[in-house]
């Protein structure tokens, strides 16, 4: 039995503590946005955050995340409306879509350390993250705008 | 050629009915040979196409498969346009395989092509009908009445679609005559084809709730990885320990699948509660398997005998032959002949395949996404042992297709699992098993020869192509004849049939038996375009450098339209000079011919896209830099310009050419696999390195809009990319590549032998 705190929501889960992250929270747990791609930590579809900075939960056991906050793409926003989310749309980034939960999750925190990035920084964080239908110039642009969007909330906040 | 497969979708003539049904009005075209005038209860047999309900919401069915082209929004948007539709009253609903939407297919590129036609008139006709019904509500004269937003007007009052369907007594009927004369608007009337919509499945798919295949669940399901044998076919289960794996908590039970379809022999599924489970006790299952006959063939194996195949004239299936090509040879002043060769190249679609099947209710559901629920299903129904029409597939989105889930295989094994267990089981297959499973793009051999005459006039050209066929594996009843009466795979060979005048010309399509054997050739985004062009491209480079020719002129003056290659009205119109006019616009975007730095080079490539009758012009220029030190490749540009005829929807046509044209890119520089021993050596991102971020150059999309019959856009892009990479890297250095992929010990081997 591990707990932690999910979304903002304590819970209690019964798989054992060296089952990956990733599984728990997709099986157990039912929420699917968290996607399976390569296992080993090198695509980047399983991306969520664990005290706010970015992990791959396909290495993650569950156990190491206990008493911890973990968010994933269901959480990032109540609404669906984060900045980043609604630049996807704006940008109409997403062909396939699954990776793309994982790539909101790494640029999340790519604009929490770096709030106006530039091509280097953002070629940087995101080259861990795969897309297989190369979506990559919308990704760029979208995390661009959104960039902007939140700098904009900061100044008028 | 034409490609039977391709052919057999198109729409026999129907006729249209609108009546009511459920709580609004469906419209849908008659099956065919149903009596004129059949009443609702008819209704629901034949394909119904969209209904409108109460509210006013119109619902688009959609039988392809959702994988990443918003495929349900450029369909639902051509119905919306003749409809006079409302768009933020569209929706769309992707169906199950019940046989009443007939054949089933996502690929070729050929989704839109086919559309068109019979969604415009669909949603023609419902106009029709709506103004009719109205205009009575009213009170007015059809003739006076418009239809425009989802509202009829007609003498200052309006009424919108969902009221007439509340209250009017909306019903009509087509014959397949009236609906063939319904007129499609020109160009100059449309309202929405041509504009920037936002794509109707995007939302979902940025907040974690879009459903794919691998997130399906069923009350009570458990969970199985496969333990897979040593060689793709041919292997047998000797015997299976579980001792180990049964020490796993949650292990339910190992089985040897007994397979009447054959499509997984040898395979040893491993059950258990929870997936975690079932992937440790399969890597401590211990299997003894007598393995299939090509457990020691080679990636060079394939290769020889794919060289060997072409060295036998005998051998082969001609796809064009025109006379005079012997003669051409002998009297020939000058010959250049040149050998190219791919690497295999798999898939990796991000979500693995996977597959949940049990049996309810007297049907046996499989719920996956899939490109091809027609190939598989009658695959199913003889693994199972059951009929067809006691099969449904549930389609979900599909996390990435490229042509790897038009082969349905992945659905066998997660139904007799759950045959022999009697219960609901989810299959998930992890990254290792779906590229040791994955049905790739062969390695394939051409050879193209050129003969030329004393003026240095082409008199000649001679092109064979040997790769594993997946129509040949596959489907064979889809085979294409050859002008020899030999078959042979158009998938594999489209491409070498090119517009360009070059005297007789010959292509050859060889079947590698060996390849066959060896592994499930697999159509991979843009199939046998991707391979075909490689060599056409280079070779077409090559002989405008040996006749001292300019790449583009040299091309240039071959599309010059003449005989076979002037085009057929609608789908290829104007014919070769189409393909002209996007190579030249290339060139020109692209700045041809501009002064270049040290060690760069403008490399030029163009393609009809994926077949002769549904051409999409494509051209591409490709700004390299090549660092001579190490051998690296940096792509700095690419422009490409297509002219696919109308363009549905700009937005998503350039993220499809976009997609595609990083495809080209990555199966250029850096996608390539290894046979060895009967597998894939490479299986997962360690040792298999698709294109990231970091390695997308500036590109430049333009299209020619003509208002001609709309082409696919999902792979054209892909199939000009290499060509214009090596070609660019021949200016920058002096050195020919040869093979893909390029990689740096290739190009660094390459200014070896130049030297």
């Amino acid at each position: 039995m591990t707990t932690f705190r999910l979304n903002g929501q304590e819970v209690t889960v019964r798989a054992a503590p060296d089952t990956p992250l990733m599984w728990v929270i997709r099986d157990e747990l039912g929420l699917t946005g968290t996607k399976f791609g390569c296992g080993i930590g090198l695509c980047g579809a399983c991306t969520l955050h664990v005290a706010g900075r970015s992990t791959r939960s396909c290495i993650t056991p569950v156990g190491d995340v206990a008493g911890g906050e973990v968010t994933t793409i269901e959480g990032l926003d109540p609404e669906g409306q984060h900045p980043l989310q609604l630049a996807w749309i704006a940008h109409q980034v997403p062909q396939c879509g699954y990776c793309q939960s994982g790539q909101i999750m790494k640029a999340a925190t790519l604009l929490k350390d770096y709030p106006a990035p530039t091509d280097a920084d953002i070629t940087a964080v995101m080259a861990g993250n795969l897309c297989r239908c190369m979506t990559y110039l919308r990704i760029r642009a979208a995390i661009k705008t959104a960039a902007a969007a939140m700098a904009e909330r900061a100044e008028n906040g | 050629m034409g490609n039977p497969l391709r052919r057999s979708l198109s729409l026999t003539r129907r006729g249209f009915l609108i009546a009511a049904a459920g709580s609004g009005v469906a419209f849908g075209f008659t099956r065919a040979g149903l009596a004129q005038g059949a009443g609702p209860s008819g209704m629901f047999e034949p394909t119904i196409w969209y209904d409108i309900d109460t509210d006013g919401i119109i619902t688009v069915n959609i039988i392809r498969a959702e994988m990443g082209q918003h495929v349900g929004t450029g369909i639902a948007r051509i119905v919306a346009e003749e409809l006079h539709a409302d768009w933020d009253m569209v929706r769309i609903r992707h169906v199950d395989s019940d046989p009443k939407w007939g054949l089933m297919i996502t690929g070729g590129s050929w989704s839109i092509w086919q559309s068109y036609a019979p969604m415009s008139r669909a949603g023609a006709a419902g106009r029709m009908a709506l103004i009719e019904a109205g205009a009575a509500l009213l009170g007015a004269d059809p003739e006076d009445a418009v239809a425009e937003a989802g509202q009829v007007t007609a003498g200052g009052a309006s009424v919108s679609y969902g009221e007439i369907v509340a209250q009017g007594d909306l019903h009509r009927s087509f014959t397949p005559e009236e609906l063939e004369e319904m007129p499609i608007k020109p160009v100059d009337e449309r309202r929405l084809i041509g504009q920037p919509v936002a794509a109707l499945d995007i939302p979902e798919k940025t907040d974690g709730s879009s459903i794919y295949g691998i997130d399906a669940v069923a009350e009570g399901m458990v969970f199985a990885r496969p333990k897979l044998p040593p060689t793709r076919m041919g292997s047998v289960v000797v015997s299976i320990d579980d001792s180990d794996a049964a020490t796993v908590p949650g292990y339910i039970r190992s089985i040897a699948l007994d397979d009447p379809s054959d499509t997984v022999p040898g395979w040893v599924m491993v059950i258990a509660e929870t997936f975690t489970a079932a992937e440790r006790a399969t890597d401590l299952l211990r299997v003894e398997w007598t393995a299939g006959e090509t457990a020691n063939t080679s990636e060079q194996d394939i290769l020889d005998r794919g060289a060997e195949l072409i060295a036998d004239a005998s051998e082969g299936s001609t796809v064009v032959d025109d006379d005079g090509l012997s003669d051409a040879f002998a009297n020939a002043a000058n010959e250049l002949t040149r050998t190219y060769t791919t690497a295999s190249a798999m898939h990796f679609a991000l979500e693995p395949v996977n597959a949940l099947a049990f049996e309810a209710d007297g049907m046996f559901e499989i719920h996956t996404g899939n490109q091809w629920q027609s190939l598989i299903l009658p695959i199913l129904a003889v693994a199972l042992d059951r009929p067809e029409e006691s099969i449904v597939m549930r389609t979900y989105r599909l996390g990435g297709g490229f042509g790897r889930r038009l082969n349905g295989d992945y659905a066998v094994p997660a139904a007799l699992t759950a045959k022999a267990i009697g219960g609901p089981v989810k299959m998930v297959l992890t990254r290792v098993d779906d590229m040791r499973f994955d049905s790739f793009r062969s390695p394939t051999v051409q050879t193209v020869r050129m003969a030329f005459d004393g003026e240095g006039q082409i008199t000649a050209m001679d092109h064979a192509a040997a790769a594993g066929w997946p129509t040949g594996v596959l489907l064979p009843s889809f085979l294409s004849e050859g002008l020899n009466g030999e078959p042979f795979d158009g998938f594999a060979i489209s491409g070498a049939d090119h517009w360009y005048t070059v005297g007789a010309h010959r292509v050859r399509a060889l079947s590698n038996d060996l390849a066959n054997k060896a592994f499930v050739p697999g159509w991979l985004r843009s199939v046998g375009p991707g391979w075909t062009n490689w060599a056409v491209e280079s070779f077409m480079d090559e002989a405008a450098h040996a006749q001292g020719a300019d790449p583009v002129a040299f091309r240039l003056g071959l599309l010059d339209a003449a005989g076979r290659n002037s085009g057929t009205a609608p789908d290829s119109i104007g014919g070769a000079l189409r393909q002209a006019a996007v190579l030249e616009r290339t060139a020109e975007l692209g700045g041809w011919g501009r002064e270049m730095a040290p060690d760069h080079g403008l490399g030029i490539s163009t393609t009809f896209g994926q077949e002769r009758e549904m051409p999409t012009w494509t051209a591409c220029l490709a700004e390299v830099h090549v660092d001579r030190t190490t051998g690296v490749v940096r792509v700095v540009k690419l422009t490409i310009v297509s002219d696919a005829g109308t363009v549905v929807d700009p937005d998503s046509s350039t993220a499809q050419v976009e997609g595609a044209a990083l495809w080209g890119l990555s199966l250029a520089l850096y996608e390539g696999a290894h046979f060895v021993s009967g597998e894939i050596a490479e299986t997962n991102l360690n040792t298999y390195t698709p294109l990231r971020m970091g390695d997308v150059p500036e590109m430049e999309i333009a299209f020619i809009d003509n208002g001609h019959v709309p082409c696919g856009l999902g792979e054209p892009g892909t199939t000009v990319i290499a060509p214009a990479i090596g070609n660019a890297i021949f200016a920058a250095t002096g050195a020919r590549l040869r093979h893909l992929p390029m990689r740096p010990a290739d190009v660094l081997a390459a200014l070896a032998a130049r030297d």
